[in-house]
């Protein structure tokens, strides 16, 4: 493995896609939306001071449907835009480890996300000023909620390698999202198990996004639904890269 | 310095490159002709990483493009056909970027940036955005970001179409600096780049190579010089094939 190489095209990759967040309204669209959405859905659908707690559930809540959302609109320009405007051509003809492009661009994406999520601060200052609060706990959610969005940006990131469309590749994305994020609900992991049975409803909620971030909310650190985001991202980077390396053989 | 070894590519049932061999020196530049279709950009591709060859290599200053991708890519400096270029970036930036592509340190970075801005004279517009640039600008911002590295091959596809002869000209007297130190291989079906830019020529059709040889004697072939000889290498090949 070309560790220096990996690196250099990460990085490359990173600087480019952050400059084209950022060099377009992209991005602060992105985050002002967002946490618009977000403390709508926050203040008003969970009535956050009607509960009478100091604790950001009602907030983390929504995470998971939001990102469902969001991410894939965040990601949906990575490879698509490439496609489109030609540049992918330019790209693969240059001297780049092929997964450090992929990673690099999904960090840059992650990187825009982190920033929307820091933004959220005033929410994390409320709760502490309504009473005292569980900050370790609201520290582990907000970590867990980071990596998860890093899942949902690569769902994204992956079907934008597959169009040259940004809005089939958003479509595609969100599709796909809601799939793995619906499967936790238990309207629909509860039809599945009256339908297939128990163990069938229980199997197809394990694969739900919602389900893995559920004990995060608590305040509580499951590996299990740590490295199921992880190993998820990764798969999605690996299915990005094995995408992008099929134009190479002219399946594209 | 540049060697094709009996390259081949089909899309489906469509043969776009077939068996097509030749090797290139220093100090060539070759121009590679044929009708829109011929497998001009499609062997481009393959020479330049872009595409991976059915069977056959491309062999770039001692590397294959098969076996040594990224060794093979850091040896040329290709600017594809329309110059695709991120309209969002300045040309500096995107310069930048290209250099972090190639693994160059800072200093080393900001000494091939400098230079190929010079070389392409493109100074005056290095911090407006590309997208607000002009076609003869943009062309010489992806013609700069080919020479980035200092590759000892060059390969650009269609460096002038679209472009106004002043443009065109500018190209011309950069791929003429260019030319002592480089192998260089310019792709087009714009005749008139011949005898301006190369020293040889290869014309190729239904992706076999039908032609090689310098633009004075493929003139000399027939009375109306290298057009004629054009026509008819493509009819000829065309009536062959039915």
């Amino acid at each position: 493995m070309d560790w220096t190489g990996t690196m250099a095209s990460i990085k490359a990759a990173w600087r480019r896609e952050i400059s084209a967040y950022f060099a377009t309204p992209l991005a602060y669209v992105f985050i002002a939306i967002f946490l618009l959405v977000l403390g709508i859905f926050t203040w008003d659908l969970s009535r956050f001071f009607d509960t009478g707690a100091a604790d950001l559930g009602p907030f983390f809540y929504w995470h998971p449907w939001l990102f469902m959302m969001f991410m894939p609109a965040l990601a949906m320009r990575l490879w698509a835009e490439e496609t489109n405007s030609g540049t992918a051509e330019l790209l693969l003809s240059l001297p780049v480890n092929l997964p450090g492009l992929v990673i690099g661009k999904l960090l840059a994406a992650w990187s825009v996300a982190a920033f929307a999520l820091i933004l959220t601060f005033p929410w994390w200052i409320t709760v502490n000023i309504l009473g005292p609060a569980d900050n370790a706990a609201i520290a582990l959610t907000y970590f867990v909620s980071l990596i998860m969005a890093g899942a949902y940006l690569a769902i994204g990131a992956a079907v934008s390698a597959l169009t040259r469309s940004a809005v089939l590749a958003f479509v595609i994305g969100v599709l796909i999202a809601f799939i793995l994020t619906a499967a936790g609900w238990p309207l629909v992991s509860g039809a599945v198990a009256d339908w297939l049975g128990p163990s069938a409803g229980d199997a197809v909620a394990q694969f739900s996004f919602l389900t893995h971030f559920e004990t995060a909310q608590r305040g509580v650190l499951e590996l299990r639904g740590l490295f199921f985001f992880l190993g998820f991202t990764t798969l999605c980077i690996a299915l990005n890269t094995l995408f992008v390396a099929q134009r190479r053989a002219g399946a594209q | 310095m540049l060697e094709l070894k009996n390259l081949n590519k089909a899309f489906g049932d469509n043969v776009a490159v077939s068996a097509l061999t030749f090797s290139l020196q220093k100090g060539e530049v070759l121009g590679f002709l044929g009708q829109n279709g011929a497998g001009k950009s499609t062997t481009m591709r393959m020479i330049s990483g872009v595409l991976e060859p059915d069977s056959g290599d491309a062999v770039l200053n001692g590397h294959s493009i098969v076996s040594e991708r990224r060794e093979a890519q850091s040896q040329i400096g290709y600017l594809p056909e329309g110059a695709p270029l991120y309209r969002d970036m300045t040309p500096l930036a995107f310069l930048r970027f290209i250099a972090d592509t190639h693994g160059l340190n800072r200093s080393g970075r900001n000494d091939a940036v400098d230079r190929v801005i010079a070389d392409a004279r493109i100074a005056d517009v290095a911090n407006q955005s590309i997208g607000s640039l002009s076609k003869g600008y943009r062309r010489r911002v992806g013609l700069a970001a080919a020479l980035v590295n200092d590759p000892p091959i060059l390969l650009l596809d269609e460096p002038t179409d679209g472009l106004d002869p002043i443009q065109k000209r500018a190209v011309r007297a950069l791929v003429a600096r260019m030319a002592p130190t480089k192998a260089i291989v310019i792709s087009t079906h714009t005749l008139e780049e011949v005898p301006a830019m190369c020293s040889r020529v290869l014309v190729i059709n239904n992706g076999m190579m039908v032609a090689d040889d310098t633009p004075q004697a493929l003139e000399n072939r027939k009375p109306g010089g290298l057009e004629e000889v054009f026509i008819s290498l493509a009819n000829s090949h065309e009536a062959g094939a039915k």
